[in-house]
């Protein structure tokens, strides 16, 4: 496919390639690192281009809930916000979820506690991947490195969100949602029409016709037994979606004798660290997750049959270090090192880390 | 003598004056008996069936005592979070601008934790019909205090009787709504007694046609009752709305469109 090169924030590549994914509606709420997705969106006129639709909701809440009512009419709809605005959102996902429909939701995750501050984190690693609301749900996280990848993350988030009809999170973090690099963009593709939507999403909520029973949309069912079997069927796709949907990279992984892993902002740095320690004569490896859910767990427990340690370096309290050490089962020493509330490690406290918790340990 | 008349001989199609609109399921309702919800389910069923417009008609459920609402419509149906009917009325019509689109809410859900939802979907004066029922009460979750309750009114959280300087005022939210620009049309309406009945689904059906025009959010308060959460029989809780709850919802249009 011919794509085109533009040098852009990755906030502005997510956006522009949501439109061209034939996104139909956008639906969001300003709050920083993000709001260049909607301001984005709006100056490129998209009811003139695409025919696609934004509104500037009320709230969070309400924006989630403009996707479930679009989701729900089989609609290819989007948000995007930051943490504190994720989190007033969660009600909204687990009904999404729970009524299997599909959507994207970008998260530019900033540092939290609370308001936090406005700095790249990545402290929403279980929020994202855990569930974040209540019941028993998931969502497909996929965890972009560069501009390019937020790019590439929302043409494959609107894929596997109506693959699976699962609400899909990129979770980012203020660096990438910031920073400029160029992209190469695909060509835009058409939006569906309704007639395509009934054909292709018997579910949607399009009218009911003559020709078919209503559709209804709704995570509620009250019998116990039923709502068992509403359970085991979710859990059914997210056992598929484990099996199917696995990305990750690895970098000097083949000779490895060390391991780090890290995803987003952090595996930059990471990627310094492997280059840095191999002049020294540490054979390192980094393993990269593009999904945070489903999580590269084959991955790891193969690596982890093959270096002497694994250091997980992640910018919060150490989160994703949890789903390692269950990968790894106990094999070998797996640690983390981290900052947090905005702070991006420098490659020489990562290096010195990684030899005094995994090398020197 | 007259040959006596058998039930068959009643029943051919040239006699039957009314039956059951065709938009509603056979499924039994599950609301209390005296309760108006299944009255109010049926107009609109009625109204949508008099308009043909079924296979172009999305409606939205709440949470609240009408949650089930979709097992009644023969529509396709959504079922909204608690409060955010508004929200999700508005993504549906904002990407099927042709389609009619409703929501089907309670005090609770759409004055209290809808709040916003409900303001600004008014203000932005989507093109959607708000069907709102007033029974002053939080029916579903077993009769607790509503943002409608009345002054002095008991419910089981003001088991003494709403008390204003503790638990704030009751709110008119039709009539704040009727302030926004963007609503079209406001209405307050009852179902206690065939004309009523008979008043709501004009104003029911002049509400779910304005959205051809485009012009605005429509809103149609209906003032219920709730006999199991009065702890009242139907004709007595029917009587107390009257001597209740009307002077202080007071029935008729409060908004009208000025291009008529
Ligand atoms: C977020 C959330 N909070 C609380 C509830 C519990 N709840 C269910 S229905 C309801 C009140 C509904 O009252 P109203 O909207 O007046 O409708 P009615 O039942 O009287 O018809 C409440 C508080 C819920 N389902 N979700």
């Amino acid at each position: 496919m011919k794509r085109e090169l533009r040098l852009m924030k990755g906030n502005e590549a997510v956006a522009e390639a949501a439109i061209r994914a034939g996104c139909d509606g956008y639906f969001g709420y300003p709050i920083t690192p993000q709001s260049e997705v909607m301001e984005y969106i709006t100056a490129e006129k998209p009811e003139e281009r695409t025919g696609m639709v934004v509104l500037q909701a009320e709230s969070e809440v309400a924006s989630i809930n403009m996707l479930y009512g679009g989701a729900g009419a089989g609609k290819k709809v989007m948000t995007s916000s930051s943490s504190p605005g994720i989190s007033l959102m969660q009600e909204g996902i687990s009904y999404i979820a729970g009524a299997e429909l599909p959507c994207l939701i970008v998260n530019v995750v900033r540092g939290g506690p609370g308001l936090g501050t406005i700095q790249p984190s990545q402290a929403d690693y279980f929020q994202s991947t855990k569930g974040g609301g209540h019941g028993d749900y998931k969502l497909i996280t996929l965890a972009p490195a560069s501009v390019q990848e937020m790019a590439d993350h929302a043409t494959l988030g609107f894929k596997l969100a109506f693959k699976y009809r699962n609400p899909v999170m990129i979770q980012s973090d203020g660096a990438i949602g910031q920073m400029m690099e160029k992209v190469e963009l695909d060509e835009q593709e058409e939006r569906l029409t309704d007639d395509q939507i009934k054909e292709q999403y018997p579910w949607a909520t399009l009218g009911k016709t003559p020709d078919r029973e209503r559709n209804i949309i709704t995570s509620l069912e009250l019998d116990p037994a039923k709502q068992e079997q509403i359970n085991l069927k979710l859990q059914k796709k997210y056992r598929e979606i484990e099996k199917n949907e696995v990305l990750s990279e690895e970098i000097e992984c083949d000779d490895a004798e060390y391991l780090l892993v890290a995803f987003g902002t952090s595996s930059r740095i990471c990627q310094k660290v492997v280059k840095m320690a191999r002049d020294e004569g540490i054979k390192l490896g980094l393993l990269r997750p593009i999904t945070l859910y489903p999580f590269p767990v084959k991955e790891v427990a193969r690596l982890a049959g093959q270096v002497k340690g694994i250091l997980s370096v992640e910018m919060n309290a150490g989160q994703m270090v949890e789903d390692i050490r269950l990968a790894v089962n106990g094999k070998i020493p797996v640690e983390y090192f981290g900052r947090f509330g905005g702070i991006i490690p420098s490659s020489t406290e990562v290096l010195e880390a990684l030899k005094q918790k995994i090398i020197g340990g | 003598m007259a040959e006596q008349l058998t039930k068959e001989d009643i029943r051919k199609e040239a006699n039957i004056v009314y039956k059951k609109t065709e938009v509603l399921t056979d499924n039994v309702l599950h609301y209390c008996p005296g309760c108006g919800h299944g009255t109010i389910h049926r107009i609109i069923a009625e109204v949508i069936e008099e308009m043909d417009i079924q296979s172009e008609t999305i409606g939205i459920a709440p949470v609240g005592c009408s949650v089930l609402a979709y097992n009644y419509f023969d529509l396709d149906m959504h079922e909204a979070a608690h409060g955010r009917a508004p929200a999700v009325a508005t993504g549906i019509k904002r990407l099927l601008p042709n389609k009619y689109v409703f929501t089907y809410q309670g005090d609770g859900d759409l004055a209290a934790i809808g709040t916003a939802e409900t303001i600004h979907a008014c203000n932005r004066g989507e093109n959607i019909t708000i069907i709102f029922v007033n029974n002053g009460i939080y029916g579903m979750t077993g009769g607790q205090m509503a943002p409608t309750t009345l002054e002095g009114m008991k419910s089981s959280t003001t088991p003494y009787g709403r008390n204003i300087k503790q638990m704030g005022n009751p709110l008119k939210m039709t009539e704040l709504v009727a302030q926004l620009p963007g609503t079209y049309f406001v209405t307050r309406q009852a179902v206690h007694t065939p004309a009523y009945v008979r008043k709501a689904k004009k104003a029911i059906k002049k509400a779910i046609q304005y959205q051809e025009r485009e012009k605005g959010l429509s809103f149609v308060e209906v003032v219920s009752n709730c006999n199991s959460g009065w702890k009242m029989t139907p004709v007595q809780a029917n009587k107390w709305m009257e001597e209740n709850m009307f002077p202080f919802y007071p029935l008729g249009d409060i908004k009208v469109p000025e291009d008529k």
